[in-house]
């Protein structure tokens, strides 16, 4: 046997085991309804497939994740979907969620199932994908995809199989694997072969599962001798050895780093369920549509474990189990240490709903009002991840964030070790539950803040790069329009050898030969326009010929003759333009041969000077009507661009200069008539 | 159904904080049993008034501070408060004297700082230090342990009432303790002449009639709460691993200098009471175990300063209040090792 390594802390609840394991695992009648959350666990909500109404057969994908979480859905049995939409499930705040109903027809119509026994045929890419289409995920606790977990592209060398099974009252493992311990192997010869045959498999079981474990010896005994060898890791039961991290320790004696998973030290866990619902997958083709469930309690007359349609109502469980309604205290799903209260019966299960504990009165803790802290240290005692919970209490009461890190608050595993051997009954769990939540709330809330901030903070630089560059720009052009000035009276004077007239005939000639290439650019720009408008049209009059000849409907004829329409006013406008440039082309060169001089700047400047000096020459009522006109003129414009607009947008953006317009205008007006009356 | 929605774990240990308090006056049984075989009637009745004081105290101040009275004293602590003060202020002490002291340890050091739980110094100690300040004689008269006296019994239960009621004592029954009678007794004498002449230790087993065996009885109901985990190791095996130490390191063999015998320090005055009731008390100790350690050393260092080096013959109660000092910055520097972490953190340390 294998060596095994000590933890720290933990502690022995009373087991409860042995009332679910009196009777093998046994069928349920099937439910005449079935209910698929969507949302099977944390993560993503699948996208359902089928429709309202549409018949489904068992096994039958009726739901598709989203991309790299959470897992496909599939029809537990064949009916037909009556509902997609809102139903309770089994979460703690009993907020209804979107599920498939589906009303079986008792047939058990399967679909067609693709068997692989062959597995190691076939590509491992291939095989991931199939067991994510599958339907496969952690069973033994928060239902992570198996495919995911399964695809790790770090060198692994450990697989282990978690059969620990630590939780009181739970025994669907233990049954699993006295019962079909051969076909779990088979799960992890898939697992192995998906992880590139990592040196070591090992099981790591605690030593209350006798049968299981000789079940396990005879099955790894039968194998073939080729096939590589599975090692049985067996340990003291003690809760939570079965924690992910705790299992590590004891099986290898390391830890796993704070934050890491468990394949940053070349290891992949994976729980006995999960590995026998590969199995079914990929050798049975059976999608993951059922589960072993256990049902226990006392408030239950039969205590045992069933194989379970997802999606099956609680309800129907308990019932087939001789619910006494007047006993149930509580009813939990999962085991009694990490297990939720469900807060209603009338709920399916899910992927994980391993165990259903009905309680009655004596097996829950009584509901007791906490006493202060008195240090005590039972609770650091009992925590296998070796903190503080007292401290750590303490600071979750006074919302000290910083205090409760430093603390590890967030190596924290839930386990509820420490507040189960509280004297002073104080639910410490809940609020390193609750401390966590603020600090993640917290964080969001700051890494939002710290974005909104840096957007801020860009864009203030950014508009002052903007202000700057014009400014820039604008001191260039005052710069030039004075040398230039400069120029030609240091030309008239005849004394142009200065450095810096010299430096602005060569930029402008620059700028000259810049706006001698920009027409080639441009007339070679069009000449490309008007080839691919004519093939355009081209192919547009094609079509429609086709059209015509295959006697389309009127509405496709019509769209056909537009767009030919369209091609043909491209091919019109581009054309066009290039007879504009060919003409102005020869006109500026001509232009430029005249007065070489003459720069655009210094053309905007006397244009410029010009209109200043007719202002100055006006009187103030003849300026006022001349800015009247001029607005009028720019009124005019934007309406008719209003008019030819048809963007939603742009139309909005439009009216509201129109309106800031005809505003200025107003004013003006309003002003000039007082002028007029000599007010 | 519906159902009312409450958070793991459904189910709890059988431990409370009532049954650790209820454990911790059982393991007093023995020393109280001792100390009454010892020195008489006294000590009884010292639990009697201490014990009515700190029920009437802690019911008055929780009436006061609005809190649910029966509740509240159904955790047994202010029992366990009492009893401790009781066995430690000598037996046919004053009644005022034990009044005085609960009353102080109840409403000062306790509730005052918010009740159980809140308190950083342990109250008893408090108590206990107060009386001993104001009240130095009434103090130090402890009465003669049972192997000195001539007819070999204790006064009867009406004397000691009597000398109880009226604060007289009673002529030619106290006398000095082990340790007083050591600081005191010793100069200029060899250690063991010194113990050959007085029959208080001549005829003692290990460290000083009667007191030997009170510190016997501590010890074996420290150990019963040991064995049933009501508190851990660390700090009593701390604490009496580094007394034990000094005494060695400062045993010239047996000087007038010598600071008194290993034995003397470990069996004699208040050490296993100290060791197994006082320190352990976990409110006002620090909490990691590597603290604990820490803590318990520091008071068994300063114990035994006290006793050899300072003004008074015993030195638990002050050493205890200064470890309390100390707990919580004892505390920021022992956080344990937490899984997955390569080295322990500092409670100071700012995340990042």
């Amino acid at each position: 046997m294998r060596k095994v390594w000590q933890t720290p802390g933990g502690i022995h609840p009373a087991e409860n085991k042995l009332q679910s394991v009196q009777q093998p695992i046994q069928p349920l009648p099937l439910p005449p309804r079935l209910w698929v959350a969507l949302n099977q666990h944390a993560g993503a909500v699948a996208k359902p497939l089928v429709a309202v109404g549409e018949r489904v057969l068992k096994g039958q994908m009726i739901a598709r994740p989203q991309p790299d979480s959470g897992t496909a859905l599939h029809a537990p049995s064949s009916g037909t979907v009556v509902a997609i939409g809102p139903h309770p499930i089994a979460h703690p705040s009993g907020l209804p969620a979107d599920c498939i109903e589906i009303v079986c027809d008792g047939l058990e119509q399967w679909i067609d199932r693709d068997r692989h026994p062959d597995y190691r045929s076939l590509p491992r890419s291939e095989l991931l994908v199939m067991i994510s289409e599958r339907g496969v995920a952690g069973l033994g606790g928060a239902g992570f995809p198996t495919a995911i977990k399964l695809a790790s592209d770090r060198p692994i060398e450990l697989l282990l199989i978690n059969a620990t099974e630590c939780e009181p009252y739970i025994t669907a493992d233990d049954s699993l694997l006295r019962e079909r311990a051969e076909q779990m192997l088979v799960g992890i010869d898939i697992a192995s072969y998906l992880l590139g045959d990592p040196a070591e498999r090992v099981i790591g079981i605690e030593d209350n599962k006798p049968e299981a474990i000789a079940a396990l010896r005879t099955a790894i005994a039968a194998r073939s001798d080729k096939a590589a060898a599975i090692e049985l890791a067996i340990f003291p039961t003690k809760y939570p050895s079965g924690g992910e991290k705790q299992l590590i320790q004891i099986v290898t004696g390391r830890e796993l780093p704070s934050g890491a998973l468990p394949a940053e030290l070349g290891i992949v866990c994976q729980n006995v369920g999960t590995l026998y619902a590969l199995k079914r997958a990929i050798v049975d083709g059976e999608p993951l549509i059922s589960r072993i469930t256990t049902v226990t309690g006392k408030a239950c007359l039969r205590n045992g474990n069933y194989e379970t349609l997802i999606g099956t109502p609680v309800s129907a469980l308990l019932g087939h189990n001789q619910l006494q309604p007047q006993r149930l205290a509580r009813l939990i799903m999962g085991g009694p240490m990490m297990g939720v209260a469900l807060p209603s019966s009338e709920l399916p299960t899910v992927k994980t709903s391993n165990c259903f504990i009905a309680a009655d009165a004596s097996e829950v803790a009584p509901e007791q009002p906490a006493q202060p802290c008195i240090r005590c240290g039972l609770c650091a005692e009992a925590c296998p991840a070796s903190l503080l919970p007292q401290q750590l209490y303490w600071h979750a009461q006074s919302q000290q964030h910083e205090k409760l890190e430093a603390h590890n608050l967030f190596d924290c595993i839930e386990c509820g070790a420490c507040s189960y051997v509280c004297p002073s009954n104080i639910p410490l769990v809940q609020y390193f539950r609750a401390g966590k939540g603020e600090i993640r709330q917290q964080r969001a809330e700051k890494a939002k803040s710290d974005f909104a901030r840096e957007r801020f903070e860009f864009r203030q630089q950014r508009l002052e790069q903007q202000e700057r560059d014009k400014q820039a720009k604008r001191e260039a052009r005052k710069l030039a329009a004075e040398q230039a000035k400069a120029a030609q009276a240091q030309g008239d004077n005849g004394a142009a050898e200065d450095n810096s007239a010299a430096a602005l005939i060569a930029a402008a000639q620059a700028r000259a030969a810049a706006r001698m290439a920009s027409p080639q650019q441009q007339r070679d720009k069009l000449t490309r326009a008007i080839t691919s408008s004519r093939a355009r049209l081209q192919a547009a009059e094609d079509k429609l010929t086709q059209a015509q000849h295959d006697g389309a409907d009127h509405s496709q004829l019509q769209a056909l003759q537009a767009a030919q329409a369209a091609a043909a006013q491209k091919l019109q406008l581009a054309e066009q333009k290039l007879a504009e440039l060919a003409a102005t082309d020869s006109a500026s060169s001509s232009d430029a041969s005249a007065a070489p001089e003459l720069d655009a700047a210094s053309r905007a400047i006397a244009k410029a000077r010009d209109s200043a000096a007719a202002r100055e020459a006006m009187s103030p009522s003849e300026k006022m009507a001349s800015d009247l006109a001029a607005l009028d003129k720019r009124l005019a414009k934007l309406q008719e661009k209003l008019e030819l607009c048809e963007d939603s947008e742009q139309r909005q953006l439009l009216e509201s200069s129109a309106a800031k317009l005809q505003a200025k205008r107003d004013a003006l007006h309003t002003s000039s008539q007082g002028d007029q009356h000599g007010i | 159904m519906v159902f009312k929605p409450v958070s793991s774990p459904h189910r709890h240990g059988a431990l409370s904080t009532a049954r650790v308090m209820q454990w911790v006056l059982l393991a007093l049984i023995p020393g109280i049993a001792v100390l009454t075989w010892q020195f008489g009637w006294g000590t009884l009745i010292n639990i009697a008034i201490a014990t009515v004081t700190a029920l009437l105290c802690e019911a008055a101040a929780l009436s006061l501070r609005g809190r649910p009275v029966g509740f509240y004293l159904r955790d047994y602590s202010a029992a366990v408060t009492a009893l401790l003060l009781a066995v430690a202020l000598p037996p046919l002490a004053p009644w005022w004297l034990v009044v005085i002291a609960t009353a102080s340890a109840v409403l000062i050091a306790k509730q005052v700082y918010g009740g159980l739980g809140y308190n950083p110094f342990n109250p008893a100690m408090v108590g206990y230090v107060v009386v001993l300040i104001s009240f130095p004689l009434q103090m130090s008269s402890w009465p003669t342990p049972l192997g000195l006296l001539s007819d070999a019994s204790q006064p009867s239960l009406g004397p000691s009432l009597a000398a109880v009621a009226t604060g007289t004592g009673i002529d030619g029954w106290s006398g000095a303790t082990p340790l007083d009678l050591f600081k005191h007794g010793v100069n200029g004498q060899l250690v063991s002449d010194f113990v050959a002449a007085q029959p208080l230790f001549s005829q003692a087993l290990l460290a000083g009639l009667g007191w030997e065996w009170v510190n016997l009885a501590f010890l074996a109901g420290g150990v019963l709460l040991l064995a049933k985990g009501i508190f851990t190791w660390h700090a009593p095996v701390a604490m009496l691993g580094s007394l034990a130490l000094m005494a060695l390191l400062f045993w010239d063999g047996g000087s007038s200098h010598s600071g008194g015998s290993l034995l003397l320090h470990l069996f004699s005055g208040a050490t296993m009471l100290g060791a197994f009731f006082i320190i352990t008390d976990p409110v006002s100790s620090a909490v990691s175990t590597r603290g604990r350690l820490i803590y318990g050393a520091l008071i068994g260092v300063l114990i035994y300063l006290i006793r050899v080096w300072g003004n008074y013959p015993d030195g638990v109660a002050f050493a205890v209040l200064l470890g309390n000092f100390a707990a919580p910055f004892i505390d920021n520097y022992t956080l344990p090792r937490s899984y997955g972490h390569s080295r322990a953190r500092r409670a100071t340390e700012q995340s990042k």
